[in-house]
């Protein structure tokens, strides 16, 4: 197992799938953050074998339904004087805002100037969301 | 609080049986019905061709002594100058009481309903919805077999585009024993949003085929579909699926004596013209009942009552 120095407040966002941590990095924006931020790839998992974990000094703004959408098995801890004071089950979200584009070229959202591209979780069994409008299946390629 | 009606499941179930039992008693009783509306005005923004659709809504309004305003193609409209469907419903419900849309784009009308200051109907979205047709077809189906419970219905040609197949399927699944038979070519299977999301998840039992022939016997209802020229990007699947079902009276001899045939119009030859004199050929009073329920759809969105006998 690597080294890598505590965090006196920030994040430890675990449980990562394995592989998807450089997903989960631009989407969150973190290549634009100039804080210090540690990205551990296969990582020993005892659950799964191997995982992902990211690491950032500092209390940025994390999209919790974000985090949920791309990878509900996530942990987020919350690290304050190098202590976990908070631990974050995610969950998918009911719905998510402006995460992918609808690929139905029949969608209004193909069309209409400034629409949000809004997805509704319409199974959770089998994780599937729909486009609000069209309802055209997403595609979640993560 | 305002009401829009995008899909059929905008209705509940009773809502939707007291719609078909109001439009069934504007059937018997027009003239209590004729002023209700008095003073009211629809407005039709239609951004695609309808003859039948256009027209049915501008007659239940009529009916009801109310007025109609609207346009019946995108290039007629503001649309043209490149408006916006949200810019255009928040400018006609400045005009209007209820608006009825159709669009060539999915969901479409459900961006109106999030702008317009009054009740917006769904009159055909892409391939999408179709909900009016929807109570067209439930209020044919009461009215001609007596019941929308413990019923095979077929439905054959386009289900893959076609809107009034989705939302008939997604209304009627909503009662008891109903069993779909659902016959298309391969391409132009059911989409999923459908099959599983209405289906599977709740059990409804279905079979799909590629033979009419096969099937007939077992139905209460065959509800016909157009392949849509119009839905296709490419001209040579058209060409090379629309004649895969016709309905003749060949076909229609291995049927039952009280399966009823439907067909939301337009026809263009998946039904043969020797069919319309069979009794069993319904469509043409489809189009009839389509009045009835849109009158009893304005007035249930616009909160109207039936004047007292």
């Amino acid at each position: 197992m690597l080294n890598i120095s505590g965090i006196e407040a920030g994040y430890v966002i675990d449980h990562i799938k394995a592989g998807s941590c450089m997903r989960i990095y631009k989407a969150l924006n973190l290549d634009k953050f100039g804080g210090e931020v540690a990205i551990i790839k296969n990582a020993r998992s005892r659950k799964h074998g191997k995982k992902d974990i990211i690491k950032i000094e500092g209390l940025v703004e994390l999209d919790l339904n974000l985090l949920g959408f791309l990878d509900d098995q996530i942990t987020v801890n919350v690290i304050q004087r190098e202590r976990i004071i908070e631990k974050k089950a995610l969950s998918l979200p009911d719905e998510v805002t402006d995460v992918a584009v609808c690929k139905n070229p029949r969608c209004i959202t193909s069309a209409e100037p400034g629409l949000h591209q809004v997805f509704v979780l319409t199974d959770r069994e089998k994780r599937v969301y729909r486009c609000k409008y069209c309802e055209e299946k997403l595609q979640n390629d993560g | 609080m305002l009401r829009h009606l995008l899909s059929p499941l905008d209705l509940s179930v009773t809502e939707t049986d007291r719609l078909i039992s109001v439009a069934q008693d504007i059937q018997a009783n027009p003239q209590r019905y004729a002023h209700v509306a008095d003073g009211k005005k629809l407005a039709t923004c239609f951004y695609e061709p309808s003859t039948r659709t256009r027209l049915s809504f501008e007659a239940a309004m009529l009916n009801l002594g109310g007025s109609v305003l609207g346009f019946s193609s995108a290039q007629s409209s503001s649309v043209s100058k490149g408006e916006s469907v949200a810019d255009t419903v928040r400018v006609v419900g400045c005009y209007a009481d209820v608006i009825a849309m159709r669009h060539p784009k999915e969901g479409a009308p459900m961006v109106a309903s999030l702008y317009s200051p009054v009740p917006i109907i769904n009159a055909g979205d892409g391939g999408h919805q179709h909900p009016t047709q929807t109570l067209t077809d439930l209020l044919t189906i009461r009215s001609e077999k007596g019941r929308l419970q413990d019923l095979t219905i077929g439905l054959c040609g386009d289900l893959k585009f076609g809107r009034t197949v989705h939302s008939l399927i997604t209304a009627l699944s909503r009662y008891p024993d109903i069993k779909f038979v659902l016959i298309s070519p391969e391409e132009l299977r059911l989409p999923d949003f459908v099959r599983e999301d209405v289906l599977v998840k709740n059990h409804i039992p279905f079979e799909e085929t590629g033979r009419i022939e096969d099937v007939l016997p077992q139905l209460d209802a065959l509800y016909m579909t157009r392949v849509q020229r119009e839905r296709f990007f490419n001209e040579e699947d058209y060409i090379r699926l629309k004649d895969r079902f016709i309905l003749n009276a060949d076909k229609l001899a291995l049927a039952g004596p009280e399966m009823i045939v439907m067909h939301p119009l337009p026809r263009v030859n998946e039904i043969a013209t020797e069919v319309d004199d069979d009794p069993r050929a319904v469509y043409f009073k489809q189009a009839q009942y389509g009045v009835y329920v849109r009158m009893a759809l304005i007035m249930y969105l616009l909160g109207l009552e039936a004047q007292p006998c």
